[in-house]
């Protein structure tokens, strides 16, 4: 195989996330004011948060209703740190995605021996659990009305700004995309893919079932957990709702919404739930009844996800 | 021991709620297959629309006819229109459909009867009843009484009579119980406009205690489900075990743990339950095909 | 000839576009933030209704400084980083010169500094007392905090020799912070707190809490905080336990709505009501009684429903706005903000406001009174 061949597939393999870094950079030729770039900050943070979802629900089938909990775990970890630990912010930063993962390990290993919507519940006891522990422990988070959020300082250089978050927010959902469809392509994604397929042919197989699913559900909670960190650190300030049952059904419906298993679906679902809003405030009282008229529309006409249904019908016109 | 006494009527109350709220779920998904997130707002519709009717001038009995038939169409155009067309869609894009017709039905009450609360008068006056040092509204007893008298009636229904059993039927095997000359549409319209029904009847019974204002339907929609599951999805017993166990561990723990966590006492609850019987309490195991 | 014509002609349309340049005027942007939707949607409909009724009656009588009032609002569905990305959008593609609201403390605390570091005045709606305190340049509020709930309350019950409190509170933001507030006030003056107990703003039945207060000694009071339709829940239920302790509300319960939802059981509760809801109960001598009958009577007219307070701390904050700009007569935002800060003696429908420079809130408690529900209405408590 010559230089040029293996550049080509390895090219065709990564494409998705190629295709995310060219729209990453060409992008702010359109953007004209600092709201854009938030808003757009936000697309690439919940993007990640959705991407780590993705490899949990898109290859597993677990669906999970308490991410929410993840990404409140990360936020209010880069809260209390600083205040209550004394750590700089960006230690309490590893602490917490490391956090997030370690408890995604303890309470995953009996979970996942559950299944269907007996999982999902579970998971949404989780998310909902975490929720109130942040509300209620009003000494240490600051209860309903939440507290600030020092910002990150690495190396004297204060991570702060719309335009700032949009780079950061960028890098790092391409280095976790990488990371993901980097997984895809190796054996662990491959023994994902079977356990998406059937897990009884799986087992068979010698596919080690919940070990694997274990490795999916801590690596999205790591992803959800950083998320959850950055937005509170471009945010300045963290209240509990940033991870309340809400938020796991948005992470949720931008995981179906986008497209399962697809990591351009993963942005697009985000960019849709994100940006969308902000479009329809012409319509004032209107605007959660056309959201769930979407949602509906969306999901009879594209069932697999937008992304995916799309991509179908254009290969069938190739 | 009238504050224990006290503490399980209160759990009864609340739990005959939640019961009620799952045994619209377990309807819905036995139907189907499908969870269906709006079963809160039809719950939200059936008080809604009567304060609405009676508001037009209705007498009460009128306008709660009107509001459960109301819920039910809604439920059956929901089903024509947002579920029978993803047919064959994977079950997680049929719970975003749902999930979306609830923000869609919730956003459309909020413009059409604003974000305040409403009230219904009670059915048997709202002099409390007085057991042994504790109380308990008359219209707690009716809500208690109605959902174990819906329970029978289902139960009749699905086991005893000829219909029942083309729903059940429809809903075991479609292709099956077509050739057998079911028609598996009408059967699962029915099954949607009856647990939209079931929900509804219920919710203008719980609204001379809750209050009924547009955005009641989520947090009923969350602990119904988690009441469901506790049981076991797909019983309709498993529903009732489900919602008494929840609201009696709220009750609970609001009286003699914290009455801060008391939700999370519910779901810790149901959460180590599943650790035990990971299909909740009276649920069948699935088998997964190979 | 022709030349002349069409000369002539030019000349009148050249003169007629540039009179039209010349009286067509850049509205002035005021911003506004309000929780439409989710658990605080109670509080920012009126406020929804509220500042587009007044904006438009402003604008019909000719605009400010001879130039239209242009609102752009949003509904931040009580969200705190839903808000922040709208408060974003109001800096930077809005570009308003003020901004009011949000609705509630934590959604304020959430947004301000985008605020603060673009330098634009911001009037919040909420009640939380660190909102102003410590004082931020650029960010003021309307509403009584409530530490002077607590100060107010905690009066009232060492004045009526009560040793022995029970606390009841919603888990969410106004409860807790009632809470927390109280907890410190009621110590400070030596009341002792018997109980600490909390409901979920969606509960329908509090006996459980109310049973354990009740099977208490000597509890002389009960205080309940929280919003929303719970809190007749919570009186309902006290009712039905036959429960003999004075209760104590906050302004969460100074509605019609309240009283109807609680039935007879709201008799003889004592509530501290911003003087707005017991208008009708005032001296026709006091002189802020024309100005909230006057709000009252607008909003009975638009929602056939009894004023809202929290309407009307937005009506105070959309006139305290008016009144900067024309004082200072310049839509500036830095002379909107120094305008704001040195006004004295405002009426407004929520009390007087006296601003300064560490005073960002303005009225004191005199506008707030302790009011005890009799047979369905206000009674003011003496």
């Amino acid at each position: 195989m010559s230089v040029f061949e293996s550049l080509r597939l390895s090219l065709h393999a990564n494409g998705g996330v190629l295709a995310l870094a060219g729209v990453m950079l060409f992008l702010p030729f359109l953007l004209t004011s600092d709201f854009h770039y938030r808003v757009i900050a936000l697309v690439w943070i919940f993007s990640l948060a959705v991407v780590g979802l993705n490899i949990l629900m898109g290859h597993t089938g677990v669906v999970s209703l308490g991410h929410g909990g993840f990404v409140g775990l990360g936020a209010y970890s880069v809260a209390v740190g600083p205040v209550l630990l004394g750590i700089p912010v960006w230690l309490s930063l590893l602490v917490g995605v490391l956090l997030g993962g370690f408890l995604a390990l303890l309470i995953g290993k009996p979970l996942l021996r559950l299944k269907g919507h007996y999982l999902a519940a579970a998971t949404l006891g989780f998310g909902i659990l975490v929720f109130m522990l942040f509300s209620n422990e009003v000494r240490w988070t600051g209860g309903p009305d939440g507290m600030s959020v020092k910002r990150l300082n690495l190396f004297g250089w204060e991570v702060r700004g719309a335009q700032t978050w949009y780079w950061v927010g960028a890098g790092v959902l391409l280095v976790g995309a990488w990371m993901a469809r980097n997984l895809e392509r190796s054996p662990t994604g491959r023994a994902l893919q079977a356990i998406h397929g059937s897990e009884v042919a799986a087992a068979i197989t010698g596919v080690d079932v919940a070990g694997y699913k274990l490795i999916a559900f801590v690596l999205s909670a790591l992803y959800a957990t950083a998320a959850g960190a950055m937005m509170a650190l471009m945010n300045g300030h963290v209240t509990p709702g940033i991870g309340d049952f809400l938020v796991s059904l948005q992470l949720l419906t931008m995981v179906v919404l986008g497209g399962m298993g697809s990591l351009l679906g993963a942005v697009v679902g985000a960019a849709l739930l994100l940006v969308l809003p902000q479009f329809l405030t012409v319509v004032h009282d209107y605007e959660h009844a056309f959201i769930g008229l979407i949602l509906i529309v969306c999901m009879i006409f594209l069932r697999s996800g937008i992304v995916p249904t799309l991509h179908a019908r254009f290969r069938k016109y190739q | 021991m009238s504050e224990f006494l006290q503490f399980i009527l209160a759990g009864m109350t609340v739990g005959a709620i939640y019961s009620v709220v799952a045994l619209g779920f377990t309807m819905v998904f036995n139907a189907s297959g499908v969870v269906n997130f709006a079963q809160g707002e039809f719950v939200m519709l059936g008080g809604m629309l009567t304060v609405y009717g009676m508001a037009l001038g209705m007498p009460y009995s009128v306008a709660a006819l009107f509001a459960v038939v109301a819920t039910s169409l809604i439920s059956v155009a929901l089903y024509d229109f947002a579920i029978r067309p993803a047919r064959g869609a994977p079950v997680y894009a049929l719970i975003i459909i749902t999930v979306g017709a609830s923000i869609l039905i919730r956003g459309l009450t909020k413009i059409a009867f604003g974000t305040g609360p409403r009230d219904l008068p009670p059915l048997l006056g709202d002099e409390p009843v007085r057991v042994a040092g504790a109380v308990i509204l008359p219209q707690s007893m009716l809500v208690i009484a109605s959902t174990l008298a819906i329970y029978l009636c289902l139960w009749l229904l699905l086991q005893k009579t000829l219909l029942g059993h083309a729903v059940v039927a429809s809903a075991n095997n479609r292709m099956a119980a077509q050739m057998v000359g079911i028609d598996v549409d009408v059967m699962t319209r029915f099954s949607f406009s009856l647990s939209a029904a079931i929900g509804a009847f219920s919710g203008i019974l719980i609204s001379p205690i809750t209050l009924v204002s547009y955005d009641m339907g989520t947090m009923l929609a969350l602990k119904g489900f988690a009441a469901a599951i506790l049981g076991g999805m797909g019983s309709p017993l498993g529903a009732i075990l489900g919602g008494v166990l929840v609201g009696l561990s709220e009750a609970m723990s609001a009286g003699y743990l914290s009455s801060q966590y008391k939700d999370a006492t519910a779901f810790v609850i149901i959460i180590l339950v599943l650790f035990v019987f990971p299909n909740g309490l009276v649920g069948k195991s699935g088998h997964e095909r190979v | 000839m022709k030349h002349i014509g069409i000369f002539a002609l030019a000349t009148a349309v050249a003169l007629t576009l540039s009179s039209g340049v010349a009286t067509a005027a850049d509205p002035i942007k005021i911003g506004a933030i309000v929780s439409k939707s989710g658990p605080a949607s109670f509080l920012g409909e009126p406020q929804d209704v509220t500042l587009r009724h007044y904006v438009k009656k402003i604008n019909d009588a000719g605009g400010l400084l001879g130039r239209p009032l242009e609102l752009v609002l949003y509904d931040d569905a009580t969200d705190a980083n839903v808000a922040r990305t709208f408060a974003s959008r109001l800096v930077d593609s809005d570009k308003v010169v003020a901004v009011i609201g949000p609705s509630t403390t934590g959604v304020t605390l959430a947004i301000a500094p985008v605020f603060e570091d673009a330098k634009i005045p911001m009037i919040s709606l909420a009640a939380g007392v660190e909102i102003v305190d410590p004082v931020r340049a650029y960010v003021f509020k309307t509403p009584h905090t409530d530490r002077m709930v607590c100060r107010k309350i905690a009066v009232d019950m060492k004045a009526r020799n009560f040793k022995r409190v029970a606390l009841l509170n919603g888990t969410d933001g106004a409860g807790k912070t009632l809470r927390s507030e109280c907890l410190v006030i009621f110590k400070s003056v030596g009341l002792e707190i018997s109980a600490d107990e909390s409901f979920n703003p969606n509960d329908s039945d509090m006996t459980p809490q109310l049973t354990k207060i009740k099977n208490l000694p000597g509890v002389d009071a009960l205080l309940i905080g929280g919003f929303g339709q719970a809190l007749a829940v919570v009186t309902r239920n006290y009712g039905q336990l036959s429960i003999k302790t004075p209760m104590y509300q906050a302004h969460g319960a100074a509605s019609q709505t309240y009283i109807k939802l609680s039935g007879k059981a709201s008799e003889g509760v004592r509530v501290t009501s911003p003087l707005l809801v017991i208008v009708d109960k005032l001296p026709d001598s006091d002189p802020l009684k024309a100005g909230a009958l006057e709000y009252a009577k607008t909003m009975r007219a638009i929602t056939g429903a009894e004023a809202s307070t929290f309407g009307g701390y937005s009506y105070d904050a959309l006139m305290l706005i008016v009144n900067a700009i024309r004082k200072a007569n310049s839509a500036d935002p830095k002379a909107i903000r120094d305008a704001l800060e040195v006004t004295r003696g405002f009426a407004g429908v929520t009390g007087v406001f006296n601003m300064s420079k560490d005073n960002h809130l303005g009225i004191d408690e005199s506008s707030f009174y302790m009011v005890d529900i009799r047979d369905g209405g206000w009674k003011l408590a003496q």
